[in-house]
């Protein structure tokens, strides 16, 4: 009961405030926005497994763009109450399902963000399409959601599997080695990467000379009998490609040192990589590894720029998750500024086709036919050691890969 | 033929931890007839004390090896005496609620103070390297893990078989009624037992930091398996614990090694040897049936 006396007295302070306020823009009178506000969702993992790559810095990127889109239009802004709501999904799809539906219904949500953990993601992309509200997934990497899965008002902003196997296996098959050993994860995720970068590596002229599917989890932690065959398989492979994420990369990261599969000619591509995760492994335990980042803080003096804002907020330094956390809320906000209203269907229809360039974007398009983002992306290998001169710098991007080819053609599997 | 006995190293190592943290359930089940569900914190805590003496005060691996399964011990004795010595009247359910909720609350401070994401520990340079057997090399370190556990899975048992305390340990484990009974302080030892085995944890611990992945959860994903083993050698045995423990490691190898095609299967083969042995034998492989009460 107090609770809803609050929200009354609540929105009754904001009606007035708008009201006496009258330097809004032209939509000041109209109920252009619901509630004469704008709420941004920021549904992630906040303690698990992926909540430091992403999670509450996530929401801090948010809180910058918003900070940085009311400096830009002052008293043009489409108003100045902007909020954000947050939730922890524990990358569980049934809570990821419940979450997204309170934040719509009960916290006037209007544009869910991040959501990591594909399954997770898939969830919240049906309850969009349901409450007809929109979703810019940053953190999952499943095709489907801009293939079998896709809607109208679902968008996926950063990165995918075919994105990964892409950058990574084609390039490093055309420059490293061509003989591949593919360990994965066994569970959908590490299955979709396995099967997505088997089809970059042969298209590339490379071949898979052997894969094998790790139990997930995996609770003995050990992953010593898959890194022994690799370099007794005939013939011998010379790049050892694994799926693994978090904490089991790191084990095989380290029992692939500890087997010296460096020294017996075996290179290591990893699938999917964050800059947190090279941190927690040492640059020197990964040196000379390849893979595919959608964005890197130290690229160049504009994404420099950002990464120094944001670890004055964060303390640390941005991920590409974070990076595109706070690109998405931009844009979101710019296409609501545009369109005058948060109306869905009309931010929708503004964003389709549009080009875009911003510190995350870069040849960014919004394509109108899977909501597909795309922009450039790049080849990455974890610098020595010995390069290494500031804290959280430890990679060189080796090739920028254009937006156009960074991602897949739309999916026929997608009807909008 | 190399193949296969790397497989079987491989296995053997892997089984060196089930069997340490399976003994130190099996001592703290027999004497205190406690589960001590809280048994993979303390594992995680040996290995995140050993970052932590490194990455902030500089002590070598070597001194982690002294330090924390000492320092430890000494917080298991402190838990046993505020907490844990109370269970041992109450129902079985609160033994579950305390050490599960004490496994919470040990894996979010860590957590709040360090994050989820792992931390860097490097095998010490003396180990670094590998050893040739001839058929096969083998990283010097996974040698030095099999040899330590082997080493001191010995000496618990030359201590438990050849010594006056540990015919008392044993006396006290087995039928602490009838032991009191001869006159012998059976709490006395409790809590010296429990340490013990909160001990030998904290040492599975700081070995596994090289290794493995030194994060706040690397107990809880282990624990699972090892009380599978416990149940597979008997709980409270402490010869089946061992046993228990490197067949259970080996099991998983050769699982992962040969029947790679069928992920399934070596993904659950630990619980169906669990389940089979629960069939034919239901006290374990090592462990004798209860009387009735």
């Amino acid at each position: 009961m107090r609770r809803t006396m609050g929200v009354a007295a609540a929105s009754a302070v904001v009606v007035l405030v708008a009201g006496c306020g009258g330097g809004g823009p032209q939509s000041s009178g109209d109920q252009k926005l619901t509630g004469d506000k704008i709420v941004l969702g920021v549904l992630n993992d906040q303690s698990g497994a992926y909540s430091e790559l992403s999670g509450k810095n996530s929401v801090a990127a948010v809180e910058m763009a918003i900070a940085d889109f009311t400096a830009k239009y002052g008293d043009k802004a489409v108003t100045k109450d902007i909020t954000v709501e947050t939730a922890d999904h524990q990358n569980k799809p049934d809570v990821a399902n419940s979450k997204a539906q309170e934040m719509y219904d009960r916290k006037g949500v209007d544009l869910i963000l991040d959501v990591p953990t594909s399954s997770a993601a898939l969830k919240v992309a049906d309850v969009a399409k349901e409450k007809k509200k929109l979703y810019f997934n940053i953190g999952a990497a499943t095709t489907d959601l801009t293939g079998k899965s896709c809607n109208k008002y679902t968008f996926h902003y950063a990165y995918d599997t075919y994105m990964l196997a892409n950058g990574t296996g084609k390039t490093t098959t055309e420059q490293i080695g061509k003989n591949w050993y593919i360990l994965y994860p066994n569970y959908a995720f590490g299955q979709d990467m396995e099967k997505s970068f088997s089809t970059a590596i042969t298209a590339a002229g490379g071949t898979v000379v052997g894969k094998d599917g790790a139990p997930f989890p995996n609770t003995s932690g050990d992953f010593s009998t898959f890194l022994l065959k690799a370099p007794n398989l005939n013939p011998k492979p010379n790049v050892l490609g694994t799926m693994q994420a978090g904490a089991e990369l790191v084990n095989v990261v380290k029992q692939y040192n500890e087997f010296k599969l460096r020294d017996k000619g075996v290179g290591l591509a990893v699938g999917l990589m964050f800059l947190t995760d090279i941190h927690s492994l040492t640059p020197a335990a990964l040196a000379g590894t390849t893979y595919t980042d959608a964005w890197y803080w130290n690229f160049d003096a504009k994404n420099r720029e950002f990464a120094d804002r944001f670890q004055q907020k964060a303390g640390t330094r941005p991920t590409f998750a974070h990076a595109a956390n706070y690109s998405a809320a931009l844009q979101y906000l710019e296409a609501v500024q545009a369109a005058g209203t948060d109306d869905a269907d009309a931010v929708v229809k503004g964003l389709e086709g549009k080009t875009v360039e911003d510190v995350f974007l870069r040849n960014g398009k919004i394509r109108a036919e899977d909501h597909r983002v795309v922009h450039d992306a790049y080849l990455a290998q974890v610098k020595p050691q010995a390069e290494v001169t500031e804290p959280w710098d430890y990679v060189k991007v080796l090739k920028t890969i254009p937006a156009a080819e960074a991602f897949r053609a739309p999916s026929a599997d997608c009807k909008l | 033929m190399s193949g296969f006995a790397q497989n079987t190293f491989n296995g053997l190592v892997s089984g060196a931890f089930y069997a340490l943290l399976a003994l130190g359930l099996a001592v703290i089940f027999g004497m205190l007839r406690v589960v001590n569900f809280a048994h993979g914190a303390f594992y995680m805590l040996g290995a995140f004390g050993a970052y932590v003496l490194l990455a902030e005060a500089g002590v070598p691996f070597w001194a982690a090896l002294v330090i924390m399964p000492v320092g430890l011990a000494l917080l298991g004795m402190a838990l046993e005496r505020a907490v844990i010595h109370r269970l041992t009247k109450l129902d079985p359910l609160y033994n579950f609620l305390l050490t599960f909720g004490l496994t919470l609350i040990l894996q979010d401070l860590v957590k709040l103070r360090y994050g989820v994401q792992s931390s860097p520990y490097e095998t010490p340079s003396l180990l670094s390297g590998s050893v040739d057997f001839g058929l096969f090399d083998f990283p010097t370190y996974r040698v030095f893990i099999l040899g330590f556990a082997v080493l001191l899975c010995v000496a618990v048992w030359w201590v438990l078989t050849r010594t006056r305390i540990g015919m008392v340990v044993r006396a006290s484990t087995e039928r602490p009624d009838l032991t009191r009974a001869f006159g012998i302080d059976v709490g006395r030892w409790v809590t010296p037992v429990f340490g013990f085995g909160i001990g030998l944890a904290g040492l599975a611990g700081v070995l596994a930091a090289p290794m493995r992945a030194v994060n706040p959860l690397m107990g809880a994903d282990l624990i699972i398996v090892v009380f599978a083993v416990v149940v597979i050698g008997g709980l409270g045995s402490i010869f089946g614990s061992v046993a228990a423990g490197f067949g259970i490691g080996l099991v998983q190898a050769w699982g992962e090694a040969y029947l790679s095609n069928f992920p399934l299967v070596s993904q659950t083969i630990v619980f169906v040897v669990m389940a089979g042995v629960l069939l034919w034998r239901p006290a374990g492989l090592f462990g004798r049936e209860e009387a009735p009460a």
